[in-house]
């Protein structure tokens, strides 16, 4: 690290990460941010359009120099296809929270309803003394609505956890000079 | 044709042209060695039962070092696998290609704490390459291939295989396939599919060598610095030797470049960094061009990142991408195997000379060196490369003694030079002049340790002994943990806590009990005669130097300090 610390503030950064569907996998990525000191903030894992390949989504609060190492060591990884910082200006993020409220009246379910509706969450479950919703946004939309919701008692929250695609027609499999500069490394002939 | 595991692991070990395996048995890995006996296979691949399995990793890092091979190593579960870690990280720090095989306990016992079951393949995670846990039989060939090739493509390092023990009993087809068909099958097709188009070894980035060749038209004061990679890619030494004899400028080298520049050479400037010579480490920091070549810029060679080779452009070439930029800032990188980047430059690079750089370079006053009555570290090395007119493979253990063997030692070929820079094994030095050994048994080796370091591990001594590889042992024994003191003598007011090592054995002594000669030198004639007295008997002896306690290893430039700011001389 030769820049000061003030020169390279830690920011949120979003990170998309292809990788081998097997066991172990997981751990051997979310060590690297444990290494640095970095908590992961969000982390999503699922299955892609080809089933022996997931993709993992990782957002972490960090400065650049650091992400950029942990990317790059990241790319280093066997079971690791493609990685890419998915910048805010040039990227979707969504995620899906829900949320059970105590409602104990038909009053207070309606107005949890009314709520629901403005914020377009969907109601997943019912019942007499609760409310489950369901709300897909960016953390900002969650957060409203949680700000609401704090009022009639949250009784459990839950987020799957970001997960983000960059806009238009770009992938993250394209191939960069960076990439195949890493896949020298891979190479195993 | 079907074929019981432990059979099929022999096969595929064969495949590799594997010769040599170091371990240690144990209860779940049973039945892979009583394969070596049940089938024979111990005719074909010489096991070698070392006193602990440190040792084996060692041994089997030092015979991978030594001969470019890759090395392999067998333990069993729980401690067994534990004990390798140690061996594991050593080599994964200096790139070393060793295939360790561990058999964990069976899939019914797993995850239960079962009698010496550990999570090996969690624990190796951070400290090899890649690492497997094979569950099933038929999945055993497949994922020997792929570790091997793993292990000794790109920037080498350590794989581990951790085998169920169930496994060990179940049978699957194999069939026979040379290495050069691996990557036409199995997961290693699968995987090369993925990461390059083609299975010939990618060619590094022409506009960047370009970008290079153009740089060095401008340059007035360039430096070459010099890493392991150039020793760990094959055949890169002659290139890198037509590279900077064409750029005709001065090269410094890091402890684990040793051998690519050699030691006598007159553009050679000697080590850089924290013990690096004057002419390195001045070369350093006022060049204005530094090509460094297979070196990661580490603590130890870039002391102050920041500040390092400040006036300089500094282009990395370097296999592996996630090095760049890591340690320091550069300019410029290239991308690629250390031997074709090398040949590509050499192509285009007219012949060079910088006169008044390398007269500057080559004026810095160096250590002067002691002659007196007593026995002087310089001495003794200089004796070992007289009698062994240079040609003798210098295993380390860590601390003063190795970096004096780096600072005196003129290594002349890769290879020759085994130490653990890295990760700065105490103990390492033993195990690696063994493993050297065999894998080169008409080479001298030589094995530089010190008192603290050869007690962790003396007890290989039994091995040495039995299978006869005779290694001469020179302790450079000051009673006390010499690196350490140095600095406690420098920067903590003199308090020698805890690195006095007045005590036990007398190695001499030690050396007959396990049936190897032993001998005292306290000047450098007594040292000479018998170090040539141990040459000529090609017997292992432990030659027992005693150095003064209060001898420090000049220069030195403390951590974090500029690489100018010398403590000591």
């Amino acid at each position: 690290m030769t820049t000061k610390e003030s020169m390279n503030p830690v920011t949120r950064h979003t990170l998309s990460v292809l990788v081998e569907n097997a066991a172990g996998v997981l751990s051997q990525v979310s060590r690297l941010f444990s290494r640095k000191g970095y908590n992961i903030e969000s982390l999503a894992v699922g299955t892609t359009d080809d089933p022996t390949v997931s993709r993992i989504t990782i957002e972490v609060l960090a400065d650049n120099m650091s992400t950029e190492q942990i990317m790059n060591q990241l790319r280093k990884l066997f079971s690791v296809y493609s990685v890419q910082e998915l910048l805010p200006e040039r990227s979707i993020r969504r995620e899906l929270v829900m949320f059970k409220v105590k409602a104990e009246t038909h009053d207070i379910r309606n107005e949890i309803i009314q709520i629901a509706n403005i914020f377009r969450a969907s109601i997943i479950d019912v019942s007499l003394k609760s409310l489950t919703l369901a709300l897909i946004g960016d953390e900002d939309k969650a957060e409203a609505m949680q700000g609401l919701l704090d009022a009639f008692g949250i009784l459990e929250l839950v987020r799957t956890g970001m997960v983000a695609l960059e806009r238009g027609a770009y992938t993250i499999g394209d191939e960069t000079k960076e990439k195949t500069e890493f896949n020298l490394g891979k190479n195993v002939l | 044709m079907l074929m019981k595991s432990p059979q099929i692991l022999m096969e595929c070990l064969l495949e590799q042209g594997v010769d040599t395996v170091f371990g240690y048995p144990g209860g779940t890995i049973l039945n892979i060695y009583d394969e070596l006996e049940l089938h024979g296979y111990k005719n074909k691949i010489h096991h070698i039962l070392t006193a602990h399995e440190q040792g084996a990793s060692h041994a089997a890092d030092g015979y991978a070092r030594a001969t470019g091979k890759v090395g392999v190593c067998f333990a069993t579960s729980g401690p067994g696998a534990t004990n390798l870690t140690t061996g594991i990280a050593t080599a994964y720090m200096d790139s070393s290609p060793v295939v360790f095989i561990t058999v964990n306990v069976g899939e019914s016992l797993i995850g239960k704490d079962s009698f010496q079951e550990v999570d090996i393949t969690g624990i190796t995670m951070p400290i090899t390459k890649c690492n497997y846990l094979v569950r099933r039989a038929e999945d055993l060939a497949d994922v020997i291939r792929e570790a091997f090739a793993i292990a000794r493509s790109g920037r080498p390092g350590p794989v581990l295989i951790d085998i169920l023990k169930n496994v060990t009993y179940d049978s699957a087809d194999y069939e026979y396939l040379p290495v050069s068909e691996h990557g036409r099958h199995g997961r290693l097709a699968a995987m090369l599919r993925r990461s390059s188009h083609d299975l010939k070894t990618p060619e590094p980035d022409h506009g960047d060598i370009e970008k290079l060749l153009a740089l060095i038209e401008e340059a007035k004061k360039p430096l070459v610095l010099v890493g392991g990679g150039v020793i760990r890619s094959k055949g890169a030494v002659p290139e890198f030797r037509k590279f900077f004899e064409t750029l005709n400028a001065p090269v410094a080298s890091t402890i684990m470049g040793g051998g690519a520049c050699p030691g006598n050479h007159p553009l050679f400037t000697g080590m850089i960094g924290m013990h690096g010579s004057h002419a390195s480490n001045i070369a350093s920091s006022q060049c204005d061009l530094l090509i460094a070549i297979g070196c990661r810029f580490s603590d130890r060679v870039a002391t102050h990142p920041a500040t390092f080779a400040k006036q300089a452009k500094i282009v990395h070439i370097d296999i592996d991408r996630a090095e760049i930029d890591k340690n320091v800032q550069t300019y410029h990188h290239i991308i690629g195997d250390a031997r074709r980047v090398l040949q590509l430059l050499n192509e285009k690079l007219p012949q060079h000379d910088y006169p008044e750089w390398k007269e500057f370079v080559f004026s810095q006053k160096e250590v002067p060196l002691k002659k007196d009555d007593i026995l002087h570290p310089h001495e003794i090395l200089e004796a070992i490369s007289d009698v062994t007119d240079g040609q003798a493979i210098i295993a380390t253990d860590v601390g003063q003694h190795q970096m004096w063997s780096a600072q005196y030692y003129h290594f002349s070929r890769p290879g020759q030079l085994i130490t653990s820079g890295g990760f700065g094994t105490m103990g390492f030095g033993l195990g690696a002049a063994m493993g050297a050994k065999v894998g080169n048994p008409d080479q001298t080796v030589v094995l530089c340790t010190g008192d603290g370091c050869f007690r962790m591990n003396c007890h290989e001594l039994s091995t040495v002994q039995y299978y006869n590889i005779p290694v001469i042992i020179v302790i450079f024994d000051n009673h006390t943990l010499g690196m350490v003191r140095q600095w406690q003598h420098l920067i903590y007011g003199e308090r020698y806590s805890q690195t006095d090592l007045d005590r036990g054995p007398d190695f001499v002594k030690l050396a007959e009990a396990y049936g190897l000669h032993g001998a005292r030198a306290a000047n450098q004639a007594e040292f000479e005669v018998a170090f040539r007295k141990a040459v000529e008997s090609g017997e292992s002896w432990v030659i027992d130097c005693a150095i003064d306690k209060d001898a420090m290893v000049h220069p030195m430039v403390s951590g974090g300090a500029q690489a100018t700011d010398f403590l000591l001389d």
